[in-house]
């Protein structure tokens, strides 16, 4: 065991955790910042997928240890908090979750993308969600959501949000309710 | 979750900010992380606690059957019910509703779809609706489970009743306050208004007196007429989905309660194998393992197989330490299946009839005998799958030692489609009656039929009981696709002849299946009445079955997700051979409107077959030419109660490269609840038909699962799903489910469309197996 500084959504906390130990088990059960999810361990489905300096990771195979200084960004801290991200708002406007489960992997991956292309065509969408599995077949209303965020959210909203969250932008479009 | 405050929608990003804010500064402020964030700080009820939100609130019961004896109460707490009370409405003074989801959701939709049937038919305003799961208590909450696409048809009617019970309680408080009759007033938008005048009374200042009256004889409800609905049909989003997208605790992989350790559990990889030995005292040094033991289990791959439990500081921990067990195994007993065997022995059956007859009707042999008739034959085949759900199998419990004299409990969070199925095997394995168990029921990361059985209950049970302390087990994703209750794999030889007419005049099938230590396994058999058998005049169908060791149970629409292949390919292959076009031919086997089975709704009724299929020719623009390599597929299967017919556009190039450019789908369930969620279901049966057709296929060698985690056994990816267009008819038949009705009709859907872009056809899943990629 050895102590660690991680700055996580802006914040540096100290775990104490074996150097081996992956950043998702740390975030789960050391944080209980259970946002972030495990569905295979092995780098293969993408539930697990946080932001390290605001490039997609798995944090399932990640060894804490090893992101000492470098910015983190789980689920839990994509919202502006008094904003959900246009991301979030997008998938509640489309309601794209069935179970749920592999969602938050599926936003983060999504945040990367339009971090670095904010209007994404249909195939930067394809190469940035390949590696995101989704048991449901929730596929068609992912694209949909990355689509209506970007077309939603001026540009620079996603340049703004890369690594500090500092969020200026409000915007909401009609809930589906 | 007996939290009786409430919040709106509108309270609800407050509520979030705290939330974060709350996380976030704990956090901060965090110096011993060793158990900083319970649940019920990223939980819901955190932030109903938080909002502040008070009043005198009140609780309307309704209840189905005991109308007017059954009692109801001024709280949550002493609502005594009949047990068929089937869910509850709180409403506060302030004109917060509260309704209670006492089902599973396991992506399925129940959650949203049932409250809103609920809303509608109580009048209120859907924005006015908070949305919470209720705990396990049939006596209180009715039947809690989740399966076969009954929820909808086994409470629409119910959930009507709740609503309009409710609504006659708000009227008949509003006709005493307002000294109006009753037939003078309406309510919609949390409101009673007067037909004749402006006066109205809201929900929340009608509450306190509502309370008090007479609780409504269901038989003189009378329940909204369809043209009025102004919730049910329209596109709902789900009432978890702010806690989905912002990551906060609702499945119960999420699950922290203090002083929670953390479990894992090795089974042998051979089914029924028992652990003789282990290096059980090596492990329990290795870091962050607090204990390492034996579980005889009891042989029931249902409730405890025995294994090795360990019990830890973190998953990773005792996931790790797993690694490192070394393990005598006692396999005298265990699986030998073999894939390999079971192939070449259908193989050997193939050509001859079944060892059991399950139908027959006229003569088959004499249509085939027949010169004026052609004769077709085909063996068809179909693999073992998997469940896969994303959230592997894991479940927590806290196991209290009862001491001077009290008795033992048990505290369990339980993702699962059957609740109350905790309580025998609580009772069988572990002594303790109903009232010491308490069952929390989580969110589902998927299930598909899966969280049916309880033997991941079970272990963490004993886990718990032996160490003394709460221990959530989480399942590896090896765990999960090698100790799962698979889709059981099967063969199925047919044979079919049409006559000079090109005519389908005669059909037969030998099924061969499988049963589990001669018990008998969900979707493997076939029915009398499985179409289209009970369409032609000429039929048989018999049964073979081989025993297996490898436990199996119910996928997403059991039975029918293989036969509809088969028998749907294969009326492809008549209407081929026949040269006709096989949606006349289909048309033409569905015949007069009528019945399968008079008097009974769940039955087929080929009227509604009919236009389904039509539907979905229709709108998939079938007939017109396509450019070669690409062809179009029709498929109709009824399921579940569900007519649906599909029509897939493929396209296939010389390397064998598929794309499936389009799946067009008509579906007649009846009325749609929430149109949202139910073009989700279809969708993502769709997508779920497409990837376990393409590439899914669990082998067994010597009793043990070849496949072990996402790399060797893989799902569809983004970039490969279909647009899938849906159509709904939308006939006045009361609604059915369709979690699984839409998933059948896929595989042959894409199978004819293969054969009508390429000549080839499709008689094995899964396509890679037959040189197929995407
Ligand atoms: S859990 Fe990390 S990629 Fe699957
Ligand atoms: S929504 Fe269930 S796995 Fe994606």
């Amino acid at each position: 065991m050895a102590r660690y500084q991680l700055n996580i959504n802006g914040r540096d906390l100290e775990v104490d955790v074996e150097a081996q130990m992956p950043l998702l088990w740390v975030l789960r059960d050391e944080l209980g910042l259970i946002g972030t999810k495990f569905g295979c361990g092995i780098a293969q489905c993408g539930a697990c997928t946080v932001h390290v300096a605001g490039k997609p990771i798995r944090a399932c195979v990640t060894p804490a240890s090893a992101l000492v200084g470098q910015p983190i960004r789980t689920i839990e801290g994509l919202a502006d908090g008094t904003e959900l991200h246009p991301l979030q708002q997008a998938w509640i406007d489309v309601d794209v979750a069935q179970c749920g489960y592999c969602q938050s992997g599926q936003i983060m991956s999504a945040a990367a993308l339009l971090a670095e292309k904010p209007s994404p065509t249909d195939e930067d969408i394809d190469a940035a969600m390949v590696d995101n599995y989704c048991r449901c077949g929730t596929y068609n209303r992912i694209r949909k959501a990355i689509h209506l965020a970007s077309e939603n959210t001026p540009s620079q909203f996603f340049d703004a949000s890369q690594g500090g969250g500092d969020f200026h932008v409000k915007q909401r479009s009609e809930g589906q309710s | 979750m007996n939290d009786h405050d409430f919040m709106s929608e509108s309270d609800r990003d407050i509520d979030l900010v705290r939330a974060v804010e709350l996380e976030l500064n704990a956090l901060a402020e965090t110096t011993d992380q060793a158990e900083p964030f319970l649940i019920k700080k990223l939980h819901r009820r955190a932030f109903l606690k938080l909002s502040g939100v008070a009043g005198s609130s009140l609780v309307l019961a309704s209840v189905l059957s005991g109308y007017g004896t059954a009692a109801k109460a001024e709280d949550l707490g002493s609502l005594v019910g009949s047990i068929e009370l089937n869910a509850f409405i709180k409403v506060s003074s302030e004109g917060k509703i509260v309704i209670y989801s006492s089902n599973p959701e396991m992506g399925q939709g129940i959650k949203t779809a049932l409250p809103m049937i609920i809303a509608e038919e109580m009048g209120a305003n859907w924005e006015d609706v908070e949305v919470l799961q209720s705990d396990v208590d049939e006596s209180r909450f009715g039947r809690h489970s989740a399966g076969g696409s009954t929820t909808i048809p086994r409470t629409f009617d119910q959930m009507r009743t709740m609503g309009a019970s409710a609504r006659e309680m708000f009227i008949g408080a509003a006709s005493i306050s307002m000294e109006l009759p009753r037939d003078e007033l309406h309510a919609q938008n949390s409101t009673v208004s007067h037909l004749f005048s402006s006066k109205s009374l809201t929900f929340g200042e009608l509450a306190a007196l509502a309370v008090k009256q007479p609780l409504p004889d269901p038989k003189n409800l009378i329940f909204k007429d369809k043209a009025d609905y102004t919730i049910i049909g329209t596109s709902v989003t789900g009432v978890d989905n702010l806690e989905i997208v912002s990551g906060l605790a609702l499945f119960g992989i999420d699950v922290r309660v203090p002083e929670m350790r953390y479990g894992a559990y090795q089974k042998c990889p051979a089914f029924g194998g028992k652990v003789i030995s282990a290096n059980l005292e090596e492990v329990k040094k290795l870091p962050g393992i607090t204990d390492v033991f034996i579980l005889e289990g009891n042989d029931n791959v249902r409730e405890l197989s025995s294994g090795v439990a360990l019990v830890g500081t973190s998953t990773w921990a005792v996931f790790n330490a797993k690694k490192q067990l070394r393990i005598n195994w006692d396999e005298s007993s265990a699986s030998k299946d073999s894939w390999t065997q079971m192939v070449s022995r259908a193989k050997r059956l193939h050509s001859q009839p079944g060892e059991t007859l399950i139908a027959e009707t006229g003569d088959v042999q004499s249509s085939y005998s027949n010169p004026d008739h052609q004769t077709i034959e085909a063996f068809y085949e179909y693999p073992f799958v998997a469940h896969l759900c994303m959230e592997p199998m894991n479940c927590t419990a806290h196991y209290k030692a009862g001491h001077d004299g009290t008795p033992d409990n048990l505290e369990l969070w339980i993702p699962t489609q059957a609740p109350t199925r905790a309580y025998p095997v609580a009772k069988s394995l572990f002594g303790l009656d109903q009232a010491q168990v308490k069952i929390h029921q989580m969110r589902l990361g998927g299930s598909f039929g899966r969280r049916v059985y309880s033997e991941y209950i079970c272990e963490v049970i004993a886990m718990s009981k032996q160490v003394g302390a709460p221990v959530k087990l989480t399942w590896s994703r090896e765990d999960d696709l090698q100790h799962d209750f698979y889709r059981v794999g099967g063969f199925q030889s047919v044979k079919g002849s049409i006559d000079q007419t090109g005519k389908i005049v005669a059909f037969e099938d030998h099924f061969m299946g499988m049963t589990y230590k001669g018990g008998r396994i969900s979707g493997s058999g076939f029915r009398a009445t499985e179409f289209p058998m009970l369409n032609l005049k000429n039929t048989r169908a018999t049964q073979t079955m081989f025993d297996i060791q490898t436990p199996c149970g119910p996928w997403r629409a059991p039975g029918a997700n293989t036969t509809a292949f088969v028998i749907q390919s294969f009326i492809h292959e008549l209407a081929v051979k026949a040269g006709r076009d096989h949606l006349e031919v289909l048309l033409e086997l569905m015949g007069e409107p009528r019945w399968f089975d008079q008097g009974n709704v769940r039955s087929l009724n080929t009227g509604r077959a009919a236009d389904v299929i039509s539907l979905a020719a229709k709108k998939a623009n079938w007939g017109r030419s396509l450019p070669k390599g690409h062809g179009l597929g029709l498929a109709f299967h009824f399921s579940h109660a569900a007519h649906v017919a599909e029509v897939a556009e493929v396209s296939v190039d010389a390397s064998k490269k598929l794309k499936v450019n389009r799946v067009t789908v008509a579906v007649d369930v009846g009325p749609i609840i929430n149109m949202s969620g139910a073009t989700a279901q279809v969708e993502g049966a769709v997508i779920d038909g497409l990837s376990t057709m393409l590439g899914q296929k669990i082998t067994m060698e010597q009793g043990r699962i070849q496949q072990s985690n996402f790399h060797d056994y893989q799902v569809l990816r983004l970039p490969n799903a279909p647009e899938v267009d849906i159509y709904f008819i939308q006939s006045d038949y009361s609604p059915t489910g369709l979690g699984e009705p839409a998933l059948p009709p896929l595989a042959p859907a894409i199978g004819n469309a293969i054969y009508a872009a390429t000549g080839e056809r499709v008689r094995k899943m899964p396509l890679t197996d037959e040189g197929y990629t995407i």
